[in-house]
């Protein structure tokens, strides 16, 4: 692939309609169609009432810093012309038990390195938006 | 009818090859002599070992182990996954499978050669991601350090851990590493000083927080008690066992579930002190999986050696040192400082330390605790002499 990032298989089909929502332009957690417990990641079985009927919730895009690392190198060859970056944890805000993996970026096209990781906080109020990656579009996030 | 494990069965025989990086031999070869060097340790054949136990991840198989090293009939065997998680768990089945009956002396060994690339699983970078790894491995989260320093940034936030109390880990067991010769890091001395200037790695973690990258084999071998009393070695009886997958748990990014630091080793330490005659306060040393330092506190707190949020604490005044702290840990060096070989050579120390051979021995204690990988599905040992 073109980025060198690594990319989600977008044939996985518990994780597809997550990736089809970023396209789209929408932040989408899994559901059960059941009894409507959120979960993610995406999985076949709600754990909380056994039923493999899902559903997908567009929510908010927003949320919290929950933690966040600044990986340096060794790392593989395309990230590690990006380090030091950050990675980030958000806690979303419909349920703060819903967390994402992302990165924090200064603008919605900005780059994964591009915020001062000095600067960063546990705790800090982000929203979500969305990089095309080749064929995929990442969620990233940037500060309120 | 004995319904538990509890002292049926004695680690006997223990074997390990040199420490390195870019040994020649391959990973089968040095898990054979590692596995032969036990069986003589144990005054044991070849011929009279029946049951093998090894780690999924193990590249040489349990054919070619019993074909290599000579094994008599096998009638039984078996693996554990999850990486680091497996080490006490390979040494409990095959304790599990001596007490039943199905095997009379078993093995259980870890063989690794951590510097050749295709040991690291996040380095193959062909294939799409599908599974857990694609909710972070696209963002950077590349590797165990990155996976782990985020649960590491987290916890010292919320409780108020400090890169002190990280250096006091790698401090203690760099210092146990000193003392001894088999150790990676034997000759190296490190202070405070060395560790603050480090490199990073994956902030909040710098290179001394992390284990080291290490070639070698271990093994050890296991019978029944009653037998154990007529070998060569002093026994070191596995007391007490345990495993654990804890609830929602997702291995290393374990970030999803409800409390992301109430780590593995909570759940299996309920099961443990459950099947043990002793508490955490009768425990005068530990051996603890320490991939990472940040493992350290998580797993003092799991363990039960103190309360929630005080395991960085815990690390103050030298707690971690032989020979004046609270509970010296790793006496041997640990991943950190010793060798890494997935957390397998924690599970030897723990039987010097019950022969009273270590080079940092403690005086008087009745028993050890071994805990394997925090961060991912687990398992842990009590031995006692």
């Amino acid at each position: 692939m073109e980025s060198g990032l690594l990319l989600p298989d977008l044939d996985d089909v518990d994780a597809a309609p997550f990736w089809n929502g970023a396209a789209r332009g929408e932040l989408l957690v899994q559901a059960c169609a059941a009894c409507g417990r959120r979960r993610m990641p995406p999985r076949p079985m709600c754990p909380a009432c056994r039923a493999v009927q899902s559903r997908w919730d567009t929510v908010s895009g927003r949320g919290t810093i929950w933690s966040f690392v600044v990986p340096h190198p060794p790392l593989l060859p395309t990230y590690q012309a990006l380090a030091p970056y950050n990675v980030i944890t958000v806690a979303l805000d419909e349920d703060p038990r819903l967390r994402l993996v992302g990165n924090l970026v200064a603008r919605p096209d900005g780059a994964i390195n591009e915020v001062d990781p000095s600067t960063i906080r546990i705790g800090e109020p982000v929203r979500v938006v969305f990089q095309a990656v080749d064929d995929v579009f990442f969620p990233r996030w940037v500060r309120v | 009818m004995t319904t538990t494990i509890k002292d049926r069965t004695a680690i006997v025989g223990i074997g390990q090859t040199a420490f390195g990086k870019g040994l020649e031999d391959t990973e089968l070869s040095l898990a054979c002599q590692a596995i032969a060097m036990a069986i003589d340790d144990a005054g044991l054949a070849p011929s009279d070992v029946d049951g093998l136990v090894m780690f999924s991840m193990e590249n040489g198989r349990e054919v070619e182990v019993a074909r290599n090293v000579g094994l008599g009939d096998v009638t039984y065997f078996g693996e554990v996954g999850y990486g680091g998680g497996a080490g006490c768990a390979t040494v409990g089945h095959a304790a599990m499978a001596v007490a039943a009956g199905q095997c009379e002396v078993a093995v259980a060994w870890r063989a690794r050669k951590r510097s050749a690339k295709a040991s690291r699983p996040w380095a193959n970078v062909n294939q799409r991601l599908s599974g857990a790894t694609q909710w972070s491995r696209p963002f950077g989260l590349l590797r165990p350090v990155d996976e782990i320093a985020m649960l590491a940034r987290r916890y010292m936030h919320e409780f108020g851990a400090t890169r002190d109390h990280l250096a006091n880990v790698a401090l203690a067991f760099r210092a146990h590493a000193n003392r001894n010769p088999n150790a990676t890091m034997y000759a190296k001395r490190m202070t405070r000083e060395d560790y603050m200037k480090a490199r990073w790695i994956s902030e909040p973690l710098c290179l001394f927080d992390n284990c080291l990258e290490t070639d070698g084999a271990l093994a050890v071998v296991i019978v029944l008690a009653e037998r154990a009393k007529d070998l060569k070695q002093p026994p070191a009886y596995i007391h007490a066992f345990a495993q654990s997958i804890p609830r929602q748990h997702q291995v290393m990014t374990n970030y999803f579930c409800d409390d992301p630091l109430l780590g593995p080793s909570y759940a299996c330490a309920n099961l443990l002190w459950k099947r043990s005659d002793f508490t955490p306060r009768d425990v005068r040393v530990a051996q603890l999986y320490d991939a990472f330092s940040p493992l350290i506190p998580l797993s003092l707190e799991g363990y039960g050696f103190c309360q929630r949020g005080e395991g960085a604490a815990f690390t103050d005044d030298g707690a971690l040192e032989w020979p004046h702290g609270r509970l010296p840990t790793n006496t041997a060096g640990g991943g950190m400082s010793e060798a890494y070989v997935h957390g397998f050579n924690l599970v030897l120390e723990g039987v010097r330390q019950m022969r009273g051979t270590s080079t940092s021995q403690v005086e008087g204690a009745e028993c050890c605790l071994v805990t394997s990988g925090e961060g991912v599905p687990t398992s842990a040992l009590l031995l006692r002499r």
